[in-house]
């Protein structure tokens, strides 16, 4: 039992990290209707300048209020700069750019902080933390808690703000919003900067985990892609949901079903999209898109 | 009368299909004009040109000022509300929250209670409905909502575009009697596109008919009301 709970706790601290990442993907994906497959990679990029700024030997959440603006600011210039001039063409055409991003973001990263794996740091405390009988890790329940925090925060924003009703009317119906004044270009500029935002967040609370390299959010992804999938990429509260049960999945089978353990469970992801595809394509809160051809 | 709205030798294409060619007509200050026709005449397309969301060459003025080459959003921000065809409410949206979009593009955002107040005055049923979304209302009352929504902004100029278009003719009388209220008690000009000619005549005071993308009659509404021959021929009632 004492097991079971720990191995949830830290299932939902990995949840947390998909969970992040797989509302950033379905943020931009109910605005554009591209799927960003440089998201994880705009991640690991912003977890390097969070690095180098504590190498420098600036203060953790001095580095991370930094590094989380540096990322809003980047989000929103490549929506400007990159995607814009693309955004009329084809959905493909705007996939093939963000696999572009995803190459240049993690070879300049592999160019200017080299391949070689890193340690990053845990703003949280070390000492196990003891209720009862169970030991829980102190970065398992910080992880929990800032992910819940920025859910939270990011929930007020979308349904209680006049700029959060805009962007989420940009999302639904760009030329209605134009209409009544809404200015829908840079509404999607500001969706790639909120996505690139949360990202940010999501690597500098995971690379404590699995060590700080370019490479190092390609599975992540994978396991945000199986969140989205599961919860429906046209909801964002049940990508959130759907990386939640992900994560406690992920961590359950990888220790109770003994064959699985730790080198399966990237494939137990797969299985997850593969499953939901086949029994509900439009995940467990998604709608089906209906069109009229 | 001042015209609020004047569109000189307006044309306007879709890529290469050119659908106006060179359309003049006015909206007076305080005034409802509207624009009649067949299906593919140009109506909708004479309001998409108005606000910008379709290539037009030649001269667009509101309130003395150019407004053609302006951008859809800032077309809006001038006091120009449109309530297109279909509708164009937001589905996923409530009722409140459509509303409340309608107002956005305001400066001043104070007594926004008072705005609410009045819509819900003119449209009872929205009251009663601002929880539920959007799309769970019916043809009719989506209709209501797109005016209602577009009243938010207060606009100087409301555009319709086809307001009748798949309701019960009761509900269709219901929305002419208050879009004339609208215009009787606040002095919001309005430029209605209609297939109703009948309804459409019976609450303007000028009306333009378009053939195929020109003017083939303008006047005043009540000459053309009058008018058989134009009437047989062109109106269908």
């Amino acid at each position: 039992m004492d097991v079971f709970l720990q191995q949830v706790v830290s299932g939902l601290a990995t949840g947390g990290i998909y969970a992040s990442l797989a509302l950033s993907l379905v943020m931009i994906y109910q605005a554009t209707d591209v799927v960003n497959f440089a998201q994880g990679e705009m991640a690991m990029f912003s977890t390097y300048l969070a690095w180098s700024m504590l190498n420098r030997g600036a203060p953790y959440w001095v580095a991370f209020v930094l590094t989380v603006t540096i990322a809003f600011v980047g989000g929103l210039a490549i929506e400007r700069l990159i995607i814009r001039p693309v955004e009329q063409a084809p959905v493909l055409a705007i996939v093939i750019v963000t696999l572009g991003l995803l190459v240049i973001f993690n070879s300049v990263a592999g160019w200017l902080y080299s391949y070689i794996i890193q340690p990053f740091p845990s703003p949280f405390p070390r000492a196990p933390i003891r209720i009862g009988r169970v030991v829980f890790g102190p970065h398992d329940l910080g992880v929990i808690g800032v992910t819940l925090v920025m859910l939270v925060l990011l929930w007020l924003f979308f349904r209680f703000t006049s700029l959060g009703l805009a962007l989420r009317a940009a999302a639904q119906n760009p030329a209605g919003s134009r209409l009544v004044g809404i200015r829908v270009g840079w509404m999607l500029a500001l969706g790639w900067g909120l996505a690139a935002l949360i990202g940010a967040v999501a690597g500098m609370m995971v690379a404590p985990i699995i060590f700080l390299e370019p490479n190092m959010m390609s599975g992540i992804l994978i396991y945000a892609f199986a969140s989205a999938t599961l919860g429906g990429f046209t909801s964002p509260g049940g990508a959130v949901l759907g990386g939640f049960l992900v994560g406690v999945i992920e961590n359950l089978a990888g220790t109770y079903v003994r064959f699985i353990g730790t080198d399966l469970k990237l494939t137990l992801a797969l299985l997850v999209i593969i499953v939901v595809l086949l029994v509900k394509p439009s995940g467990l809160f998604g709608q089906a898109v209906v069109r009229r051809v | 009368m001042a015209a609020l709205l004047e569109a000189r030798q307006v044309e306007a294409r879709y890529g290469w299909t050119k659908v106006l060619h060179g359309v003049t007509f006015a909206v007076a200050e305080g005034g409802i004009t509207t624009v009649l026709g067949a299906n593919g005449a140009g109506k909708t397309t004479a309001l998409r040109a108005v606000c910008g969301m379709v290539e037009t060459s030649g001269e667009i003025c509101f309130d003395g000022r150019r407004i053609d080459g302006r951008a859809t959003e800032d077309i809006a921000r001038l006091g120009i509300a449109h309530a297109p065809e279909g509708r164009g409410t937001f589905v996923g949206l409530t009722v409140e929250e459509n509303l409340w979009l309608g107002a956005y593009a305001r400066r001043d955002r104070t007594r926004l209670a008072d705005d609410f107040e009045r819509v819900y005055h003119y449209f009872p049923m929205l009251r009663e409905r601002r929880r539920q979304r959007a799309g769970t209302l019916s043809g009719g009352e989506q209709q209501m909502l797109a005016v209602a929504r577009a009243l938010m902004l207060r606009p100087r100029l409301l555009l319709l575009d086809e307001p009748s278009l798949g309701l019960a003719p009761l509900v269709v009388r219901e929305i002419f009697r208050i879009v004339r209220a609208i215009n009787r008690d606040e002095r919001v000009s309005v430029l209605l596109v209609e297939q109703n000619a009948s309804l459409a005549l019976d609450l303007a005071d000028q009306a333009y008919l378009l053939e195929t993308g020109r003017v083939a009659i303008a006047g005043p509404a009540a000459d053309l009301r009058r008018d058989d021959a134009i009437r047989r021929s062109y109106l269908g009632y």
